[in-house]
């Protein structure tokens, strides 16, 4: 639904020149929830806005819903007719809702409707349509200042859908609200992406909205995209980053000769209670180190720390057995570890082993 | 000279002076607003900019407000005699007055307009919507109180121009309070002059507040703020006044 192929924005002040984005490849699939995660500065927004050509991208294609935007756009840097016709169909909700002060809530969602042409009583019609969806019909003659943070972001939404969009994008929509809130506005975007089939790409440095409704994700780094997929194969990556930090896990040894593996749970096999099983049947003690777990459709999914007695060579079979059960195991390299050495060669054997 | 002398005097004056801040606030408003508009929308970052159009008219109306308004009426009076057909009287005061007006309030326009939140002009650039768009439905509502309270201070300073327009043959209350207050030693004929003005200033500051506390965005801390009625003659009166509306 959206594909960017090699992006790259280049800003220029001063003879200085500061690359935002670095060669981007995305693809978002129609219907799903994409999140593109990264710290602040990792060209996020710079992506986001060169998505509906608020920002101009330096070089790179741009294509939303089959249409290569770049090339509608042309090379003047005014919005001509046919690129402000196809950002109509592309919603944009923002961290600071940006809504009119000077206009009501109904007159805010009219807004889209009247750059489209649209009739003043049909006008009305949708906005109407557009707050019931949202859950805003008592606030229709509100101004945004009387509205709460999750209200505002709420009328954002529903402005955003008035042109009827395929796309929408969303530009950190909760990270200027309360944990509460954030739950509440992503259920809805989770919702809207289902009712409506509404394709949703959306950045944040918020793992947790990513971990609550993305069916996919990228991680930016320095304008690049590092890692990107949907989340199961994110977690199924040996060494992911972005799973890592989606269900972060941390501990360290409780003393030498100890090995330390870290598991992750996808898929079928986060159903079993494998833990368990692994200790009856190999009668060892397992010491949980730390855990990230978090149910998602109904399985578990996450990442666990746990140490087992004994050194990695005298761990190969439970270790083995982890494997068999479907699960991704891998055995953690922890600095400062008594015997370092056998430690960082286990893990290069447990990666060898992995592939 | 008695209240009988005085008053067809000051009634004539009165008359002449609204009509050159009416006339003058009109084409204020008129060149203004568009030029002030203008320059936000050339500047570095706008809509449509473009360096060369908007040094030029930053030097123009740079050009415009540092030259003293007594100097620029004279500097005027071939063009007001292509205008209007003469250089003396209320209507050829009319436009020395709007030549002064017209930089004086696109700068607050500028400055009013500079002032919308980047945020809304990519809210509404994100819906497709073009500069005309953005112009008319985003940066001229939204700067609407902020314009409107410089309107007030535009009006005000026509004003005082208006009466040192006055002082060169232009009719009104100042021509009347130089030519009869001042040279003809007419001292209470002066004083009334100087208080009609004070009540018509602090007419139109009450007026302009009220039309901007009006248009300012419901339920926003601006708006719940009382209207400050500053009287010139007493500070605590105004603060009673204050105190009285909460």
């Amino acid at each position: 639904m959206i594909t960017t192929t090699d992006l790259t924005k280049v800003y220029r002040s001063r003879g200085r020149e500061v690359t935002a984005l670095d060669g981007v490849d995305l693809h978002v699939r129609e219907g799903e929830v994409y999140g593109v995660v990264g710290r602040s500065g990792a060209g996020k927004s710079t992506l986001i806005r060169c998505v509906n050509l608020l920002e101009r991208p330096s070089s790179g294609t741009v294509t939303v819903a089959g249409q290569d935007l770049t090339a509608l756009a042309g090379r003047g840097q005014r919005a001509n007719a046919a690129l402000r016709q196809a950002r109509s169909r592309i919603g944009m909700v923002f961290q600071h809702f940006n809504l009119l002060s000077s206009r009501t809530v109904r007159d805010n969602i009219e807004l889209p409707l009247e750059i489209l042409g649209v009739s003043g009583k049909e006008r009305t019609r949708k906005a109407l349509e557009l707050l019931d969806l949202v859950g805003l019909s008592a606030q229709a003659k509100a101004y945004p200042a009387q509205l709460s943070g999750g209200q505002k972001q709420r009328v954002g939404i529903a402005r955003a859908l008035a042109g009827d969009p395929k796309v929408l994008l969303s530009d950190e929509a909760t990270s200027a609200l309360d944990p509460e809130t954030t739950r509440s506005i992503l259920q809805l975007l989770r919702d809207l992406n289902r009712q409506l089939g509404l394709t949703v790409l959306l950045i944040t440095h918020e793992m947790d909205v990513v971990k609550t409704i993305c069916d996919s994700a990228a991680l930016m780094k320095g304008g690049r995209v590092v890692e990107s997929g949907t989340v199961s194969e994110l977690l199924a990556t040996p060494g992911s980053e972005l799973a890592a930090e989606l269900f972060p896990v941390g501990g360290e040894p409780s003393g030498p000769d100890r090995t330390v593996v870290d598991v992750t749970f996808h898929g079928e096999a986060a159903t079993q209670p494998v833990i368990s099983q692994l200790s009856r049947t190999y009668n060892i003690d397992i010491s949980i180190l730390g855990a990230a777990m978090d149910t998602v459709a109904g399985k578990q999914v996450g990442r666990m720390r746990i140490e087992l007695p004994g050194r990695f060579e005298e761990n190969v079979v439970p270790i083995g057995f982890l494997r068999e059960q479907g699960l991704q195991v891998e055995v953690a390299a922890v600095a400062d570890a008594v015997d370092s050495d056998g430690l960082q060669e286990a893990a290069g054997l447990a990666k060898d082993g992995a592939q | 000279m008695s209240w009988s002398e005085m008053q067809p005097l000051l009634s004539d004056a009165c008359l002449d002076t609204l009509f050159m801040v009416l006339w003058s606030t009109v084409w204020t408003v008129v060149v203004g607003l568009p030029l002030g508009v203008l320059l936000v929308l050339t500047g570095r970052g706008g809509l449509l900019q473009n360096v060369l159009v908007n040094k030029v008219i930053g030097a123009v109306v740079n050009i415009g407000r540092s030259i003293p308004f007594i100097i620029l009426m004279v500097v005027l009076i071939p063009f007001t005699r292509f205008v209007v057909g003469t250089s003396i009287g209320p209507s050829a005061a009319v436009v020395a007055l709007a030549v002064g007006g017209i930089p004086f309030f696109a700068r607050l326009v500028e400055t009013a307009v500079r002032e919308v939140d980047h945020g809304l002009i990519e809210a509404v650039q994100s819906m497709g919507g073009g500069t005309w768009t953005l112009v008319l439905k985003v940066l001229l509502p939204q700067a609407l109180p902020s314009i409107v309270a410089g309107l007030t201070t535009t009006v005000i300073a026509l004003i005082g121009y208006s009466a040192i327009a006055g002082a060169i043959g232009a009719g009104g209350l100042g021509n009347l309070a130089i030519v009869y207050g001042y040279q003809r030693f007419e001292t209470g004929l002066m004083v009334v002059t100087v208080i009609v003005l004070i009540v018509i200033v602090t007419l139109v500051q009450l007026i302009g507040d009220l039309v901007a506390r009006r248009l300012a965005p419901r339920g926003t801390s601006r708006a719940q703020t009382p209207v400050r009625i500053r009287l010139p003659w007493s500070a605590r009166t105004a603060q009673e006044a204050t105190i009285a509306k909460p």
